[in-house]
């Protein structure tokens, strides 16, 4: 739009340009506007019907009491937010909270750092370098039920090939997935597999941003390989840093199918997630129980914002300074 | 978490296209000169099922389509599984756009019925006075009943007569507990893996506990009880004694059957739909009756679905949904549904001998289904899937060492009668 009217106006001659300004400016705003609006419709149209609406939906749920009879009548009771001190007084609550906390914080941890390792280990550009990187993008091309059923039978008590290979080293068996000690590890550890990807392609492509000339300096003035990590490789990639850390604990938060399909939240309550929770309460078991379910996932969802609000005030306080 | 968003929408979409189609069936329906084509539009009936691996082109859809036109009308069918059946049952339920005839897994009928999108047998004038009690009781709720079974299964326990006879067990001496458990340690000992069974925290996990559990005398309403304590510690004892691997924690049914398919195990506990399978396993494999604790057969639970018809606006459609049950319903439909799904043993005497002159030995299959105990019985209900939720969590904590036997099933109570209360 922009562009057209630019070339327009230049291609114009002057004289006539400044004749139709006139009657523009007093009928233009009300038919330019109607056409703003025009096209800002379906894109109004689409957030109210696919964000707005699902979201009141489940502050809805969450709110009223849906017993399934409810449900298929349309008349639940009106609870206020006595699902929410249900969820919360639950003997679930903590340890989901926990488990939640764990899995997320160790997940991007370790898939930060390790993606960012790879990251200035692929930058050097040596041969091979494309195909490899190309190579660990593998996780991120799987489809998950894939993904996480081939790490479930490597991780298989009896016959996965991770205990058979301790097994040859003389370890005792380890039940990785059926022990309440390790599942929450187990599940973790392929999550962070499949999220190498992700951090290293982003990180990846901010490190081409940092021109070359800093790093020449930098060797210039004698500075190693360490130093210059420390001192211009991490302080110059921080807003991509920020921004991946972000997505990713937004994206972890939300982790259903890895863990669904390797222990579905097992043994017991042992990896059970906050997302696997209200995913549970929903839709595994043979009676849906949707007003908690969405109770448990508007928890999630106020979670998440805290953190993207507190990614919001990071970035201004970076501006400003 | 992806489809139950997407689903509505679709949903809300053929909704309101099949609601054009009522609508204009309706108006001319009114207009006596109504006509062929709005006629056309009326005698399509829908029918849902959890049967996708049967595609259009299979034996169970041609039969399905044959009983429509017995009864005049054509049948769309959609398959789907049985979790996302039972929430699309709701919602369309929710919507009013319930299809007319519904095939579903026993223990969902009364959680349907509770919400008043079902009709009743007796509504329909349907005969049912044939029918063998124990396999009715899952679709009687308060009295009522909301669904006739199309067949039944239930579970045995398998075992491998080569590693039998190889650690010298005679399977007909296993009668009780103790010979179960004694059997298990001359397998072990002769070198081989014990018996495989699925300790999954889903419903499966419930079904393959519930015939030990009831097999020790425990009742669903008192899962403290020291019998039901008794049952899980038996479980427990294999895991400890290494007569049943660690994974049985994780084991759903389809990975018990493999895992038993390799050859490596001397028991396994799996139903009815793998009588086949095992016929062409690689090793001689053969069937005993679950055994109760102190002998006897256990009550194992009973498995199948049951044809429902939900509540329609237009009650005029009652007369061919009527037709399409009793097509499904007659002996010989019995036993030709049973053949047709490799097996389902009819819910009638009349099936179930037509089934045995054809096949005689599903014998013990057929004594396992009349022994066979409904999950929602005893008055259990819509407060079935709490317990079986409850029931299965403890068998996960104890089972993984979280808990013991004792404590894992006082919690599972306690959130038992929190749930149900």
């Amino acid at each position: 739009m922009t562009t057209t009217e630019a070339t327009a106006t230049a291609g114009a001659p002057p004289g006539v340009g400044q004749v139709p300004l006139r009657p523009r400016r007093r009928r233009g705003p009300a038919a330019s506007q109607w056409a703003a609006a025009g096209f800002a419709a379906p894109l109004l149209v689409y957030l109210i019907l696919f964000y707005a609406y699902p979201l009141w939906r489940n502050i809805d749920l969450s709110v009223h009491d849906y017993t399934i009879r409810a449900f298929v009548q349309g008349n639940a009771e009106f609870v206020g937010f006595e699902k929410y001190a249900e969820v919360f007084s639950s003997a679930t609550f903590p340890m989901a909270l926990w488990n939640t906390a764990v899995f997320t914080v160790v997940s991007i941890v370790f898939q930060y750092a390790i993606g960012l390792a790879l990251a200035v280990f692929f930058r050097s550009g040596f041969r091979l370098s494309g195909v490899l990187r190309a190579m660990f993008l593998v996780p991120w091309l799987l489809p998950l039920i894939v993904s996480a059923s081939t790490w479930a039978w490597m991780l298989n008590s009896d016959n996965g090939i991770v205990n058979s290979v301790l097994g040859a080293f003389g370890a005792e068996q380890i039940n990785w997935l059926t022990s309440p000690d390790t599942a929450l590890l187990s599940v973790t550890i392929a999550n962070i597999w499949l999220g190498i990807p992700f951090n290293l392609v982003i990180l990846y492509s901010g490190l081409q941003n940092i021109p070359g000339e800093v790093y020449e300096a930098a060797s210039l003035d004698g500075a190693g390989p360490w130093k210059q990590f420390w001192s211009i490789t991490f302080p110059l990639l921080r807003p991509v840093s920020a921004i991946t850390i972000l997505l990713g604990l937004i994206y972890t938060l939300k982790v259903v199918d890895v863990i669904w399909i390797m222990t579905t939240g097992g043994p017991g309550n042992a990896s059970t997630t906050l997302a696997i929770w209200s995913y549970r309460e929903a839709f595994g078991t043979g009676q849906p129980d949707f007003s908690p379910a969405a109770a448990v996932g508007n928890v999630l969802i106020l979670i998440a914002l805290v953190f993207g609000f507190l990614h919001l005030q990071l970035q201004r306080r970076q501006e400003d300074s | 978490m992806h489809h139950p968003r997407r689903k509505p929408t679709t949903l809300a979409a053929l909704a309101a296209l099949s609601l054009v189609g009522v609508l204009g069936a309706c108006s001319s329906g009114g207009a006596a000169a109504g006509g062929g084509e709005a006629g056309s539009e009326d005698t399509t009936y829908t029918w849902w099922d959890p049967y996708p691996q049967h595609d259009d082109s299979s034996d169970w859809a041609g039969r399905v389509q044959a009983c429509g036109e017995e009864a005049g009308v054509t049948i769309e069918r959609t398959a789907y599984d049985t979790t996302a059946l039972t929430n699309q049952a709701l919602l369309a339920a929710q919507e009013g756009t319930s299809p007319d005839v519904i095939l579903l897994d026993n223990p969902a009928v009364s959680t349907l019925a509770d919400t008043g999108m079902l009709t009743t047998v007796e509504e329909f004038g349907l005969d049912i006075s044939d029918l063998d009690e124990n396999l009715l009781a899952a679709g009687v709720v308060d009295g009522e009943t909301y669904g006739i079974p199309i067949g039944a299964n239930t579970l045995s326990l398998y075992y491998n007569a080569d590693i039998l006879k190889d650690a010298g067990v005679d399977p007909a001496s296993i009668t009780d507990w103790d010979s179960l458990t004694a059997a298990l340690g001359e397998v072990t000992g002769g070198g081989h893996k014990g018996i495989t069974f699925a300790g999954i925290g889903t419903e499966e996990g419930s079904f393959q506990f519930l015939p030990w559990f009831w097999g020790a005398g425990a009742d669903l309403r008192d899962l403290d009880s020291p019998e039901a304590v008794e049952a899980l510690e038996l479980w427990k004892g294999w895991l400890d004694e290494g007569y049943a691997p660690n994974s049985v924690i994780n084991n759903s049914q389809n990975t018990v059957w493999e895992e038993f398919l390799t050859g490596d195990f001397g028991f396994a506990v799996n139903g009815t739909w793998q009588v086949d399978s095992a016929a062409g396993a690689d090793f001689e494999a053969g069937t005993v009756q679950l055994p109760g604790r102190d002998g006897g057969v256990a009550p194992a639970p009973t498995g199948g679905e049951f044809i429902m018809a939900p509540v329609q606006e237009d009650t005029a459609r009652y007369e061919a949904t009527r037709q399409i049950v009793e097509c499904m319903t007659t002996p010989e439909g019995f036993v030709e549904t049973a053949t047709t799904f490799a097996y389902y043993i009819p819910p009638t005497a009349d099936g179930q001998e037509a089934l045995l002159t054809e096949k005689p030995d599903l014998e013990p299959w057929v004594e396992a289904v009349r022994n066979a105990k409904g999950r929602t019985s005893d008055d259990l209900g819509a407060d079935y899937p709490v317990i079986s939720e409850a029931l299965w969590t403890a068998v996960q904590n104890a089972l993984s060492g979280a808990a013991t036997p004792q404590e894992a099933l006082e919690t599972a109570q306690a959130d038992a009668e929190a749930g149900t209360s």
